[in-house]
């Protein structure tokens, strides 16, 4: 509409106000809708949003419909935590009172090929999500690391691609993942430490820690900065310097050793310290800090990926119960962000079976 | 112009225009959260613990809004909005009530399919209104991100309409839904071709 269309309209709709006012709704509209823009990144390509963050993912592992972007081979458990209360000493949330919650849990490989072969040297993962009878849940995603390797989404995005396998020798370019370590002293501090701790034989005698800081408080209202870690009942063995055959074997391994006997860990919370750092996961807490052995949980069966079970668990590590709350660590709200984003893909896709098949395994026997 | 003229703009009930008010900040609030929240690593959490109680917010006060718009009639359209304007509002009016009731129950259903609890505050949940079942939520996700772009696009093309009669026309349909005071010197709902001259500041080149 203008004022041609209505020349007598109004004696006061003058061309100079008329001109002013659709400037205005002009430069208001713009605002609105380029704010709008802004928020969603559409203008910043340069800015990592949990998108392009998975993108990176798939640009480094390739996209791998239906499967998660990281920790993409995986078999799904079920078991119980048995909480034996003396985690409320630091924690008023429900899993720490005494008592008993089902544990659904996923075990996993680290990288984004759904179908990698297993390697001692990868990094593996469980995940956990215990049921609490108020309708809460706490779900924890852990490694079998003791420290992360980056202490910044951005570090960890970078890394990702400078440790993409070449093509012709089908390891990481050298100089591209020392370039990215002489930029990131935390990482090559990290490893140097994740390297002092070679992996076990298998899952079952792994400690998987949760890595990142989180923060308790107790019935009384105190807060306390806590890591957690479960720590296996079946002793340590070091993994074998020659790799079993098998593309699977670590996963067949698991599948067996559940069909016969139940799997235990003790779920050990570390307290602490003023001055602990809680925002960096790259660095180990000073030893001796206050640890509580909250429970036992127990692993009892395996189950081959599929709809309903673990493969559709998020297991986002900011989903907790109250009692215990994200730090200020950076990569706990990014480790939401992307898990999200890679939920979200994956459920649009179509999906193919996994390639960890418990039913396979067992008939083998 | 004669001084039968002369009058206040009919405005909306009071509830209406408290209800509008309040409503727009909470949604433009909502719909900027959710579009910084997808796209930020962060301030995703904080923004996420926002998004979930503001919106059920949204989808309390929007019932509450519906059964006022059914008790309260608004005032009758300005003179100088014209026939196709009018059956543009009223069709807007509309679609965003269905958006903004359509758009939280989205959300909600979404989490549910998600199997995540629904937490609003502390230990105060929501219970589930879907099965926890990915291609439910797959659907769900897109649903609540095309509802979203609707309902942005259906305000901002509210707010263009009614910037436009108040900056362009300068017709105070503002008046209507204002909570301010408002000048004794608008128009009532004359024709266009009557208004009088001097109502506004501007003068004509």
């Amino acid at each position: 509409m203008s004022d041609e269309e209505k020349p007598d309209a109004s004696p006061t709709l003058s061309r100079r106000g008329v001109l002013l006012g659709l400037a205005a709704l002009g430069g208001i509209a713009a605002v609105d809708v380029g704010g709008f823009l802004y928020a969603g990144g559409w203008l910043t390509p340069g800015r990592l949003t949990p998108s392009r963050f998975t993108d990176r993912f798939q640009q480094v592992f390739g996209k791998h419909d239906g499967f998660r972007r990281n920790h993409a081979k995986g078999l799904s458990a079920s078991g119980h935590f048995i909480s034996n209360g003396a985690g409320a000493e630091i924690s008023r949330a429900v899993v720490f009172q005494p008592g008993e919650f089902a544990v659904e849990g996923r075990f996993s490989l680290s990288g984004g090929v759904p179908d990698v072969a297993d390697a001692n040297a990868t990094v593996r993962g469980l995940g956990l999500l215990f049921t609490l009878p108020n309708g809460e849940q706490w779900r924890t995603a852990m490694v079998n690391i003791p420290v992360f390797f980056d202490n910044t989404p951005e570090g960890f995005f970078e890394r990702i691609l400078a440790s993409k396998p070449d093509p012709a020798t089908g390891n990481p370019d050298p100089d591209k993942m020392a370039a990215f370590l002489a930029r990131h002293p935390e990482t090559a501090a990290a490893m140097e430490i994740i390297g002092q701790n070679p992996p076990s034989s298998g899952f079952d005698n792994s400690t998987f820690y949760g890595l990142n800081a989180f923060r308790v408080t107790d019935s009384l209202g105190a807060v306390r900065p806590v890591r957690w870690m479960v720590v296996p009942e079946q002793p340590f063995e070091p993994a074998d310097p020659v790799q079993p055959p098998g593309r699977d074997y670590l996963f067949d391994a698991l599948i067996r050793k559940v069909a016969d006997t139940p799997l235990y860990w003790r779920l050990i919370l570390t307290i602490g310290q003023p001055g602990d750092p809680t925002n960096d996961a790259t660095v180990p807490w000073p030893p001796h800090r206050h640890a509580i052995d909250a429970g036992r949980l127990t692993i009892d069966s395996v189950q081959t990926e599929e709809q309903g079970n673990a493969r559709d668990i998020n297991f986002d590590p900011l989903i907790l119960p109250y009692g215990i709350a994200r730090s200020d660590d950076p990569l706990l709200s990014a480790r939401s962000a992307v898990y999200a984003k890679s939920f979200q893909r994956r459920s649009s896709e179509p999906k193919t079976p996994s390639a960890v098949n418990v039913e396979r395994v067992l008939d083998e026997r | 112009m004669s001084d039968k003229q002369i009058g206040r703009t009919p405005q909306f009930a009071l509830p209406s225009r408290l209800l509008h008010w309040v409503m727009a900040v909470m949604v433009i609030t909502q719909l900027f959260i959710g579009v910084t929240m997808v796209a930020s690593l962060a301030n995703y959490n904080i923004l996420l613990a926002i998004h979930r109680p503001l919106g059920i917010a949204i989808l309390i006060f929007v019932v509450i809004r519906i059964g006022n718009r059914l008790l309260h009639k608004p005032p009758p359209f300005l003179s100088t909005m014209r026939p196709w304007e009018r059956r543009v509002a009223t069709r807007s009016e509309q679609l965003l009530y269905v958006l903004l009731v359509a758009q939280p129950l989205a959300g909600w259903a979404m989490l549910s399919s998600a199997g995540v609890p629904i937490v609003l505050f502390r230990q105060l949940h929501l219970p589930a209104i879907a099965p926890h079942n990915t291609t439910v939520y797959a659907v769900l996700w897109y649903t609540h991100l095309t509802l979203a772009y609707l309902l942005f696009a259906t305000f901002t093309a509210h707010m263009c309409a009614i910037l436009f009669h108040t900056l362009v026309i300068r017709d105070r349909i503002l008046d209507r839904m204002a909570l301010w005071p408002i000048p004794k010197t608008a128009p009532a709902a004359k024709p266009a071709t009557e208004q009088a001259a001097g109502q506004v500041a501007e003068p004509p080149d």
